[in-house]
């Protein structure tokens, strides 16, 4: 197999960002370096799936150190699809950022940060090394931080304390567990672990670790009762920032979750995955009603996030082959529905003047089409046919009814149905309701240039697009998931692909 | 040796919470130091502990000769303190911007990203007027 394939995902990003970052003066230069960047970054994703439907598992031994002593990239179904849906994502919000980042901020950096923090999360979806993903998530937190505060605004500085000082303390979480975990079985090798953990004497041990895993990686990905800081921070950059956000970060906590707890932690599934799913009705239902008690465009979508991970996490936490495909499915519509509200988020607020409900409106009248493609993922959040939050919710929920856990799906049920109420508040309160200050949006103060509302809608309409086709044409989709759960719940070919040997 | 390094870990992660429960950002951010400083403590005892044997191959041999200390916890630890470093460079720049911007260094005034609303404020007032010894009133 060709090593550097697999290192593709991580040079291409961090290519990318040391030729923004060299650019030199010239603004149109770096932009210009960034979206071809984050093109080929989904070329790559899209290479990998390709290569993982013909050779099965790719497995890149870096500086040709054997696993499980060096560090091996490996590259399966569900890291593939992670590569180029970060690829998707990553090229809508840089195109979008060509017209919603200040100058002055890409001055400072924006392009070199973004694109590093791409690579960290590409780095994050690739690795089979417990200590590789701790120094990739990393690698993700400081871009994070650093894109956080970038303009230095107030309300910046103060979600960024939150963000910041509740992620060290789940990177330090993370750092013991490892530390310990490595203290028990004499390996960070993921695929290795596999085989050690089974031969631990003392089992309860194992369980503890994987207690501490579920907390790091609960933070991270903005589980109950760990998720203050994502309301706190999330609506305070500009918008592209919030929108990679959304679309990423608590995403590759839900992938190391889905990762550790398929391959590392099986060993006692009655007790972790049930507390997962417990964990996952409460995280819906907190996140949902959370939302409802908002009156800010991105405060509401922030809390959405938290209680849509309930949803991938409750697939997880069914472990079933549906269940876990379910969660695989989820994760891909969501990145892409979410991050696409979070853009519409940004457009509404071009063209009326401010992220509050109540200081805007009369956006359906004067913009329909802008009022079109917010209903498209804001229906598909919350899970209306024929999009694609549909076929994610109902995969769920038959697998839940399918092992009988009749809580959980009666939970996703209902906060479906409370989604599409937030959904009607902002639809209420931004388009269908006239401004309150009589402003007709887009004209006026709140103009838009005709290469702004070109490059801030092209990403929209094009991830709206990509929800009604995944909705539409389910079946290659629905089938990746399902050969991505088969791999995920059949660990041994994984573990031959990176250890050559049959367990 | 190992039982006293573990109790030491156990101390400092303790000292850490005690410190990172309070409202004030910088007594945080000294828990927080504290705590990965206990956190590369408890992989070096993790990784088991080796008296006086450091993992050097006489010259000509291809493997060692005797039992020598594993030589990867601490690779681990030295990434580690590398990463929290510049973090938490990175969180002390940032106390001190929030110093300046907000002008209180109490994470509950800190409220400009999440304005308080009216309800919030009267039940905040009931909560302390509950639970706040008088006499620590604000």
């Amino acid at each position: 197999m060709i090593p550097w394939l697999v290192a593709l995902p991580i040079l291409v990003p961090f290519v990318t960002a040391i030729l923004a970052f060299v650019a030199g003066r010239s603004l149109e230069v770096k932009r210009w370096i960034s979206v071809a960047g984050a093109a080929a970054l989904l070329a790559v994703g899209l290479l990998l799936i390709h290569q993982v439907y013909q050779h099965g598992i790719l497995v890149g031994a870096m500086g040709d150190w054997p696993p499980p002593f060096g560090i091996a990239l490996v590259v399966d179904f569900l890291s593939a699809i992670m590569v180029a849906i970060t690829g998707i994502t990553g090229l809508a919000v840089a195109v979008y950022a060509l017209a919603d980042v200040d100058r002055s901020e890409e001055h400072v950096g924006f392009h070199p940060l973004f694109h590093l923090l791409l690579g960290g999360v590409c780095g994050a979806f690739t690795t089979g090394d417990m200590f590789n993903l701790y120094v990739w998530f990393e690698v993700m937190l400081i871009s994070s931080f650093a894109l956080l505060v970038l303009g230095s605004r107030k309300a910046q500085i103060d979600g960024a304390v939150k963000y910041v000082a509740l992620n060290l303390v789940s990177t330090v979480l993370f750092l013991v567990a490892v530390g310990l975990l490595y203290g028990m079985t004499g390996t960070l090798n993921m695929a290795d672990l596999h085989l050690t953990i089974p031969q631990v004497e003392n089992q309860g041990l194992v369980t503890a670790v994987a207690l501490m895993f579920i907390v790091a990686f609960g933070i991270k990905s903005a589980l109950f009762p760990l998720f203050f800081w994502l309301p706190a921070a999330y609506h305070t950059p500009s918008v592209s920032v919030s929108a990679i956000f959304s679309a990423l970060l608590t995403k590759v906590g839900v992938y190391a979750l889905i990762r550790v707890f398929t391959l590392i932690f099986t060993q006692d599934v009655g007790y972790t995955h049930n507390l997962l799913l417990i964990i996952a009705g409460i995280t819906m239902l907190t996140g949902v009603l959370g939302a409802a008690a908002q009156n800010e465009f991105r405060r509401i979508l922030s809390f959405h996030i938290v209680s849509q991970i309930g949803y991938m996490i409750m697939g997880l936490a069914l472990y079933t082959p549906l269940g876990v495909m379910g969660a695989v499915f989820y994760v891909v519509h969501h990145i892409i529905v979410k991050a696409n509200l979070f853009l519409v988020s940004g457009v509404a607020n071009r063209l009326t003047g401010s992220f509050e409900l109540k200081k805007i409106g009369g956006l359906y009248k004067s913009q329909p089409f802008v009022a079109v493609l917010f209903l498209v993922p804001a229906f598909s959040l919350a899970g209306l046919p024929p999009l694609s939050g549909f076929w994610a919710k109902l995969v769920l929920v038959q697998a839940g009814l399918e092992i009988d856990s009749y809580l959980i799906v009666a939970t996703a049920l209902l906060v479906g149905l409370l989604t599409i109420y937030s959904m009607t508040k902002i639809w209420n309160e931004a388009f269908w309701k006239p401004h309150p200050d009589e402003i007709e949006p887009g004209t006026g103060a709140v103009a838009l240039s005709r290469r702004d509302y070109i490059l801030l809608t092209a990403p929209i309409a094009g991830m709206a697009a990509l929800t009604v086709i995944i909705g539409l044409w389910t079946e290659p989709f629905i089938l990746l998931a399902t050969s991505a759960a088969e791999q995920l719940l059949n660990p041994d070919a994984y573990v031959q692909a990176v250890l050559g040997v049959r367990p | 040796m190992e039982v006293v390094l573990s109790c030491v870990v156990g101390i400092m992660i303790a000292a850490s919470i005690y410190l990172m429960l309070g409202r004030n950002l910088v007594k945080f951010l000294f828990g927080l130091i504290l705590l990965s400083n206990a956190a590369n403590l408890a992989i070096f005892t993790s990784g088991r502990l080796t008296w006086g044997a450091p993992p050097l191959i006489p010259e000509g041999a291809l493997v060692p000769i005797s039992d020598i200390a594993n030589a990867l916890p601490q690779a681990l630890i030295l990434t580690a303190i590398v990463i929290s470093f510049g973090l938490l460079a990175f969180a002390l720049v940032l106390a001190y911007c929030a110093y300046q911007e907000l002008g209180t260094v109490d994470t509950d005034e800190m409220r400009v990203a999440e304005p308080e609303t009216e309800f919030a404020k009267r039940a905040n007032r009931v909560w302390r007027a509950l639970l706040v010894p008088r006499d620590r009133a604000p």
